[in-house]
């Protein structure tokens, strides 16, 4: 006999995701699944439209991430026009796909993560959320709410737009970047980079505190993949696919991405709208790999930035050259946010910067073109082919949180398989999946709930479908 | 020596010569009335509505594009019920084909959205049709999108009457209406089509564009008269 227990968001309209946990006849954790039960399907909505749409398209579609859509978006309609994006105004997709990352790492880390961190997974939850944090430590706060702030507000001054900017286009950005506008970015940084350094020190303080629990918490084996540049270092706008083993061997050690196709197979799941991409050679389900903060530095040489490589190297001294615990998505994310100013900064100095050359032209020259870039939570794919007038006929996206689907729910079993005792729900268990899977910060919006809290219910299943027990938070 | 006429309009003692129409007269008074169809410079075709006013002594309403001025004319530009149908009929026009502004090239700088701001349009209240359009991007400079297109024939009207080519044309009916390049052939293939781009430059919404423009990304068309009408084939060196 087989028992299942079925974590539900509560608000339906919030919530796109819900958890079952397989027990067999004697209590034990056997099977775990994350599902995902919303999903809009981009690949429909966007046939027959023309293609220079896409970016803006794209971007609503999957609204959590939208200025990391559009450069995938952006860099597709390039290869379809064959034509490279200006220099200039690739670099300046480079600096808005950075402030995304800074921005949204630093959502997750300080806003959705930070509380658990500081008071406990088994903190009252009225307590474990950023006004918390605000009231315990306020210093920890300021600094979260400081970076965020910074990552959207450059994203504004560039993009005229918070949520959506019509400023990445094919070919490169709408406008060049104004001389003030640089200024005062570059202004801003250095407070942002002593922010960052002050949050990684807390963070590091407080890890011998979680170092048993990061053993169970989603450690596992799986390769990796991320985007490196020439040197090996970390990319999030170009490149090559990096992928490793879980030892650090390479799998591949440089593939153009759009060969993706070739290693990456699209598994589907009749319990999860999402796709479940997995490493080819290795075959479904083996070729599990992680993508995002982790991953990135596990395939990354290095950073490429002074602070962020000091940081790292002491990441690797402390967890090793490659991290294999969700856990440790934490403190990489930590790194990235260091990493994403340096690096906006040096781009920002570049001596082209304000070069009034932003954008190439051109015409459909090609049917097919594939875009990929690191999003926040990973790498992210955009694959179209088009017909003679730019009309878009198919379209396939891997997105970054379909290609940890798999970690996911591994992460989400072992968790299960660690807390779960018996046939009765219990708070921590919950508070644990929970955390779990905002490690990989899956860009669904229950995973950014207000203030942090996941609206959950967890519910024990008979197999003839019966409730046995409910936790409803 | 032509006829000067005496009238009022909204309450305001206003003068038009002989052969002005309502809106002229309204508009030279500094009274507003919203129109689509009409475009200064072409002519007139009373294709939208919009611009419809109350006359004192007559039941039905009138449009002040189509309507000349008369001596002793008593006119309602303004009213309650002016506001509702106007309301009406721009809800209308976005419900029967299908608009989604955020990804739309002509978004923040289309005249519908205009209208429907200016008239406190927050919702709509009837069934979207959702029909199935199509996109014709056959033409090496520009595309029109179906979806987005409200008929006000525009595009017909400067093409045959200010650039003589008569490209565009309408066919089929009712809620199949479209407008037509040269009997249905593709855009591209026209043998009458000169590119002069007077077309896009006309359209009020995002249903003509350039083409590789990125959404939000059209042209910002002020259009006092028709002085910008050379603009795209100057722009591009035809
Ligand atoms: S044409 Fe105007 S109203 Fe229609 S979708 Fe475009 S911006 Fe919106
Ligand atoms: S294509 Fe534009 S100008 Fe022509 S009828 Fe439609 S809305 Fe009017
Ligand atoms: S403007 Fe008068 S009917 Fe359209």
């Amino acid at each position: 006999m087989t028992r299942t227990i079925v974590i539900d968001p509560v608000t339906r309209i919030e919530g796109h995701s819900k958890i079952t946990i397989q027990l067999d006849d004697r209590g034990e954790v056997v099977d775990a699944h994350f599902h995902v039960t919303q999903f809009r399907g981009f690949e429909r909505i966007t046939q027959g439209r023309p293609v220079h749409e896409m970016p803006a398209i794209t971007a609503r579609t999957c609204g959590i991430c939208p200025v990391s859509h559009m450069v995938a978006a952006a860099k597709a309609v390039d290869d379809i026009m064959a034509v490279e994006a200006a220099p200039t105004g690739a670099d300046l997709r480079r600096v808005i796909n950075l402030a995304q990352v800074v921005q949204s790492h630093a959502l997750s880390f300080f806003h959705l993560s930070s509380p658990d961190l500081l008071f406990g997974f088994d903190a009252d939850p009225a307590r474990r959320n950023i006004i918390g944090v605000a009231r315990e430590n306020p210093g920890l706060a300021r600094d979260g709410i400081a970076i965020r702030k910074l990552g959207q507000q450059i994203i504004e001054w560039l993009g005229g737009k918070r949520i959506h900017p019509p400023w990445i286009v094919p070919g490169g950005v709408a406008e060049p970047l104004a001389e003030e506008t640089r200024d005062r970015i570059l202004a801003a940084i250095p407070e942002a980079i002593a922010a960052a350094q002050r949050a990684i020190a807390w963070y590091k303080s407080d890890l011998v505190r979680w170092e048993e629990e990061a053993a169970t918490f989603g450690n596992f084996r799986t390769a990796y993949m991320g985007l490196v540049d020439r040197e090996g270092l970390v990319d999030l706008y170009d490149g090559w696919l990096r992928v490793i083993d879980a030892d650090g061997k390479p799998l591949e050690e440089r593939v153009d991405p759009r060969r993706y196709a070739e290693f990456i197979g699209e598994a589907v799941e009749p319990w999860t709208y999402l796709k479940t991409p997995y490493w080819k050679p290795m075959g479904y389900p083996d070729g599990i790999y992680r993508v995002g903060p982790l991953a990135r530095l596990n395939v990354a040489e290095r950073t490429g930035t002074p602070l962020a490589d000091e940081e790292l190297e002491k990441f690797r001294w402390r967890i090793g050259r490659v991290a294999g615990s969700s856990f440790h998505y934490h403190y990489a994310r930590l790194i990235e946010i260091l990493h994403g100013l340096e690096r906006i900064d040096q781009l920002l100095r570049g001596p082209d910067i304000l070069s009034k050359h932003v954008r190439s032209r051109a015409e459909v020259n090609r049917h097919e073109g594939i875009g990929v870039s690191e999003a926040p939570r990973g790498t992210l794919f955009h694959h179209y082919r088009v017909d003679d007038h730019g009309i878009v006929e198919w379209a396939n996206l891997i997105i970054a949180t379909g290609n940890n689907n798999m970690a996911m729910n591994r992460a989400v079993l072992q968790v299960a398989r660690q807390h779960v005792r018996g046939d009765r729900l219990e708070e921590p268990m919950l508070n644990r999946v929970e955390a779990v899977i905002r490690c990989y910060d899956p860009c669904l919006s229950c995973s950014t709930h207000a203030l942090g809290q996941m609206a959950l219910e967890l519910e024990l299943r008979a197999p003839d479908g019966t409730t046995l027990d409910t936790l409803t938070r | 020596m032509s006829t000067v006429h005496t009238l009022r309009i909204d309450g305001k003692d206003v003068a038009g010569s002989d052969g002005a129409t309502i809106l002229e007269v309204a508009r030279e008074n500094g009274i507003d009335i919203p129109t689509m169809c009409h475009l200064d410079g072409i002519s007139d075709r009373g294709a939208c509505r919009l611009c419809m006013v109350e006359i004192a002594g007559s039941p039905k309403l009138a449009p002040a594009c189509m309507t000349r001025v008369a001596e002793g004319m008593e006119v309602t530009a303004h009213s309650e019920r002016l506001l509702e149908y106007r309301r009406a009929i721009t809800e209308m026009l976005f419900v029967e084909r299908n608009h989604v502004c955020a990804v739309c090239v002509a978004n923040n700088h289309c005249e519908l959205q205009d209208l429907a701001e200016d008239l406190g349009v927050t919702h709509f209240d009837l069934p979207r049709i959702n029909p199935k359009v199509e996109v014709d991007a056959s033409h090496p400079l520009f595309a029109i999108d179906h979806n987005r297109c409200i008929l006000c024939l525009r595009c017909v009207r400067v093409c045959d009457e200010i650039e003589g080519a008569h490209t565009w044309d309408i066919m089929h009916r009712g809620l199949d209406t479209r407008v037509q390049t040269d009997m249905g052939l593709a855009w591209g293939d026209s043998p009458t089509c000169t590119s002069c781009g007077k077309c896009v430059q006309v359209c009020p919404t995002g249903a003509l564009f350039e083409k590789g423009r990125a959404v939000a990304r059209g042209t910002r068309r002020p259009r006092p008269f028709l002085p910008w009408m050379r603009v795209v084939a100057e722009e591009r060196g035809l």
